[in-house]
């Protein structure tokens, strides 16, 4: 995190604020500063995240509902196996942690597991969370337990509180404890799954460091790829908890997030240099959902979609898997005739043709019609010479 | 994605509707196809929820896991989906016809002629998508394995005896998939986007609706709004009109219909098992309408991909096929019949990694169909050749002169000629470079002698198919005026070098391997 721009963000979380309206601030979860990575050159998701707008409620308001949603089953299932890794004092958890951490067997020193407040305001709980982690890093001999605590992460001025499902202290270090319910099949997981668990564990461990440094009192370490040696400060291999094969009993994988971590760390402080996008804005540009009495929306969709409109995004087809704004996007992708809306390789394949209507002219046109771009008329004569071969296969007079 | 097939999105974004991306059907169809759309439960791996399958379109029928957690009910479920799918496979075994060839004697080294057996025709499942070919092969995954009350230790879940042998056949069939060009099990939506392009991006078009509604738009909608809509379009209850084919249901699907449903029908059974005598026949009644509820509400959900899927296969069938698509077909009934007789052999089921050498096997053969596959389409359809014309593998033109010479440096003069042939297109036709004819009644290979970009002509030195004598036959060269296609590479692929047998693996590579890989994998925890 960029500290030196703290002094900033006074007016900067002001003005973010207004941005939102009177709606609450959407905090920002490790899941979604874990999708912030998918799409980094998105000023669109970037502007609205860092000013916690509700993007699900814009997207319904604006008529195109984002599909999301998580299926109870999925949430039972999730809840099931990692009640059952806490059953009788974390009795199958441990077992992954011995092989893995090296915990020792149960002779000797006990784990401890600090009562972390789990009923009380995320504030308190945070603040707990740093005086359990302080103490447990305090004494290397110790072998403490944190079940699911509370930190804090610093995002764009404002902060975000995290919730890691569990973080194991020890030697003055910490290890982050992903539980996730998908399986280790036969050794090897579904890496997509994998991906996203890591990229959501490296959330964790950034939160760590910077818990790490206020706990020391010095500046958290801004480089990405240099990582502190405080007392408590994170390991930046996570352990990763999943079902094996088909079965509720536990298996762990350590997890290097290194690159994740620094993607992670690129992509935040990044958004502390929001401010220039907000400056971008017309005046009086707000994504306010103007809700009535009942909490309904009343906002007109067009002025919102012009609102939303005035910062550009940067729509590709993945966006309709990770952000809830995708399917507007994509509509305004067609309107505008883009050919982003056929996925990020065309583009490469385009060079600079950036509309399906130049692209069809420049296939269709006769030779020398090109512009003076040397590298659009490269890119045109390979259309040119693509649609002749076409329309010879198809049998169609070439148009 | 190559120009051309951008090209085809681009047009199809024009106008709306499906284009073409190919003159002629590449993969094979069955007479009699078993169509089959799997749903998963959530959050579980491989969890089966319900299967809708048959070869009737008319007449499809349902299967359901009425609680996907309760690992009995799961088990009832596959062994009546074994039941119903396995005949089906099981019919195609007995037909055969006889094959000669022969086969190396391991201990003399001798070439003996053997007569083998090829099933006359081999199953074909058609699912709607690849997310349903992974559902299977994870179903196949957790059940080839089960023991069964034959077996001579059943262990403490015995499963229904066709449990494991659905596992296998689906491994098997899932395996097979992953070979280029096999036509065993296909997903529609790859079938449908290997034909057609249309005007939204690939992940798009994995959602099976969305796909076909660029091909049959409602009349006043462009294809992009029918996708759009059957993509996102829902009742008044909040469900989706067109609910996508998964195999994993829509989260408000889940949340609003299909819990409630579970819940209720759980609750009958408690209270059926609770019942008085006396109350027990209405009891039975309502766990009775509770399981016919939730067989109609997962019925409502996969009716539609059904349609859809027998429509694609409408439009498939309307393309005429392939001139090589019956010689694959050919190696996936071989598939067929070597999966039969493993089987019937008593040979233990799959393996959960294969050894070394089979894997390197496997590898060698994607990679052997992918090359053969690729040529394959290329003879068969002027659009898959125009792909590799566009990328400089291939050329076609006129040819304007024929120059006879003759190589005198042997014994007999041979026919050497060349052929000028004029091109619009630029291939990487440097001198010396090999050639191959398309369309020579004999394979037919040249040698680049020269070629001018600026003229459009290349040059080409016939060296082979054209008989044994001084004079080529009549026929084996093309006269001035006749199109010729040349491809520069190879129109046969060649076969890889031989791997060794298991036993002889090297160390390098784990080792033979060991003696019993299946004690640890039967033991496999299930509750």
């Amino acid at each position: 995190m960029n500290v030196s721009l703290l002094g900033q963000s006074e007016p900067l979380a002001q003005r973010l604020s207004e941005l939102r309206g009177r709606a609450p601030q959407r905090s920002l979860d490790a899941r979604a500063l874990a999708a912030l990575a998918a799409n980094p050159g998105c000023r669109r998701r970037s502007l609205l995240d860092a000013a916690g707008v509700d993007k699900g409620a814009v997207a319904r308001q604006l008529g195109r509902p984002a599909p999301f949603g998580q299926s109870p089953f999925a949430l039972a299932r999730g809840n099931v196996f990692e009640a059952r890794l806490k059953d009788d004092g974390y009795a199958a958890l441990l077992e992954p942690l011995r092989r893995h951490l090296g915990l020792p067997e149960e002779s000797g020193t006990a784990l401890a597991v600090p009562d972390l407040l789990r009923r009380s305001s995320p504030a308190v709980r945070a603040e707990r969370t740093r005086e359990a982690l302080a103490e447990a890093a305090a004494d290397p001999s110790l072998w403490t337990l944190l079940d699911h605590p509370m930190l804090r992460l610093t995002v764009a001025g404002s902060p975000a509180h995290l919730e890691p499902d569990a973080v194991l202290v020890h030697g003055g270090r910490c290890t982050v404890v992903e539980i996730k319910s998908f399986p280790v099949l036969d050794g090897s997981a579904d890496p997509a799954k994998v991906g996203a668990a890591a990229r959501q564990a490296a959330v964790y461990v950034l939160a760590l460091q910077e818990t790490a440094a206020a706990l020391a009192g010095v500046p958290a370490e801004s480089d990405p790829y240099r990582a502190q040696e405080l007392p408590g400060s994170p390991s930046t291999t996570v352990l990763l908890v999943c079902p094996k094969d088909f079965s509720n009993r536990p298996t762990a994988a350590a997890v290097d997030v290194r690159r994740e971590l620094a993607t992670t760390r690129r992509q935040l402080s990044r958004m502390t240099g929001i401010g220039q996008l907000v400056a971008a804005l017309p005046e009086g540009t707000s994504f306010d959902l103007v809700p009535d009495e009942g909490g309904a929306p009343t906002r007109p969709a067009e002025e919102l979609a012009a609102a939303v409109g005035s910062v550009p995004a940067a729509y590709s087809p993945d966006c309709l898997s990770t952000c809830e704004l995708g399917f507007h996007c994509r509509a305004q992708a067609r309107c505008s005739d883009a050919v982003d809306q056929l996925g990020r390789g065309v583009r490469g394949e385009l060079g600079s043709i950036r509309t399906v209507g130049a692209a069809l002219a420049a296939a269709h046109a006769g030779p020398g019609d090109g512009t003076a771009d040397a590298e659009a008329d490269e890119a045109s004569a390979r259309l040119r010479y693509a649609a002749a071969l076409r329309a010879e296969a198809l049998g169609r007079a070439a148009r | 994605m190559s120009l051309l097939s951008t090209l085809a999105r681009l047009q199809a974004v024009r106008s709306g509707r499906a284009e073409p991306l190919a003159t002629v059907r590449h993969r094979h169809l069955s007479e009699r196809p078993m169509v089959v759309v799997p749903l998963a439960a959530a959050g579980e791996a491989g969890a089966p929820l319900a299967v809708m399958l048959g070869t009737d379109r008319e007449a499809p029928r349902l299967h359901i896991v009425p609680q996907p957690l309760n690992r009995d009910q799961r088990f009832d479920f596959l062994a009546r989906f074994g039941a119903d799918l396995l005949p089906y496979l099981e019919s195609f075994a007995d037909e055969v016809e006889h094959v000669e060839g022969t086969e190396r004697d391991a201990g003399t080294g001798e070439r003996t002629p053997v007569v083998r057996e090829l099933c006359a025709d081999a199953p074909q499942l058609i699912v709607p998508n690849t997310g349903s070919v992974q559902h299977l092969a994870l179903i196949g995954r957790s059940t080839r394995f089960r023991r069964t009350a034959e077996d001579a230790d059943p262990g403490p879940y015995p499963a229904p005896t066709q449990v494991p042998l659905l596992g296998r056949w689906l491994t098997h069939l899932t395996d097979r998939a992953q070979v280029p060009g096999s036509s065993l099990l296909l997903p529609m939506t790859a079938l449908l986007s290997r034909h057609w392009a249309t005007g939204q991006s690939h992940l798009e078009d994995q959602h099976l609706a969305a796909l076909l509604a660029w091909h049959v738009p409602p009349a006043g909608l462009t294809g992009a709004e029918a996708a759009e809509r059957a993509e996102s379009e829902r009742d008044a209850h909040g469900q989706l009109v067109r609910p996508s084919a998964g195999p994993a249901t829509d989260p408000k699907f889940d949340e609003l219909v299909l819990a409630p449903a579970i819940a209720r029908h759980d609750a009958a059974l408690a209270a059926a098992r609770a019942a008085a005598p006396a109350d027990a026949a209405r009891a039975e009644l309502l766990v009775k309408r509770a399981a016919e509820q939730l067989h109609g509400v997962l019925e409502q959900v996969l009716l539609p991909t059904w349609a859809d899927v027998w429509q694609g296969l409408d439009l498939l069938r309307a393309l005429p096929e392939g001139g090589h698509v019956a010689e694959r077909w050919e190696g996936d009934r071989w598939s067929f019949t070597g999966h039969r007789d493993r089987l019937a052999a008593g040979e233990p089921p799959q393996p959960k990694q294969d050894d070394a050498v089979t894997a390197a096997r496997k590898l060698a053969q994607r990679e052997r169909e992918q090359v053969r596959l690729e040529v394959q389409e290329a003879l068969d359809d002027p659009l898959a050749m125009a792909e590799h014309r566009l990328a400089g593998e291939a050329f076609a033109g006129e040819v304007v002169a024929v120059v006879p010479e003759y190589d005198t440096s042997g014994r007999s003069a041979k026919p050497r000629p060349l052929l000028v042939v004029h091109t619009a297109d630029r291939p990487h036709a440097d001198a010396g470079r090999e050639v191959h004819r398309v369309g020579a009644a004999t394979p037919q290979r040249g040698v680049v002698a020269g070629f001018d970009p600026d003229g459009g002509t290349v040059t080409v030195r016939v060296v082979s198919g054209m008989g044994r004598r001084k004079e080529p036959e009549p026929g084996s060269l093309p006269e001035v005026g006749e199109r010729v296609v040349f491809t520069l590479f190879e129109l046969t692929p060649r076969q890889s070098a031989p791997l060794p047998d298991p036993e002889d693996t090297p160390w390098t590579h784990g080792g033979p391997p060991g003696a019993a890989p299946m004690s640890a994998s039967s033991t496999e925890e299930w509750e």
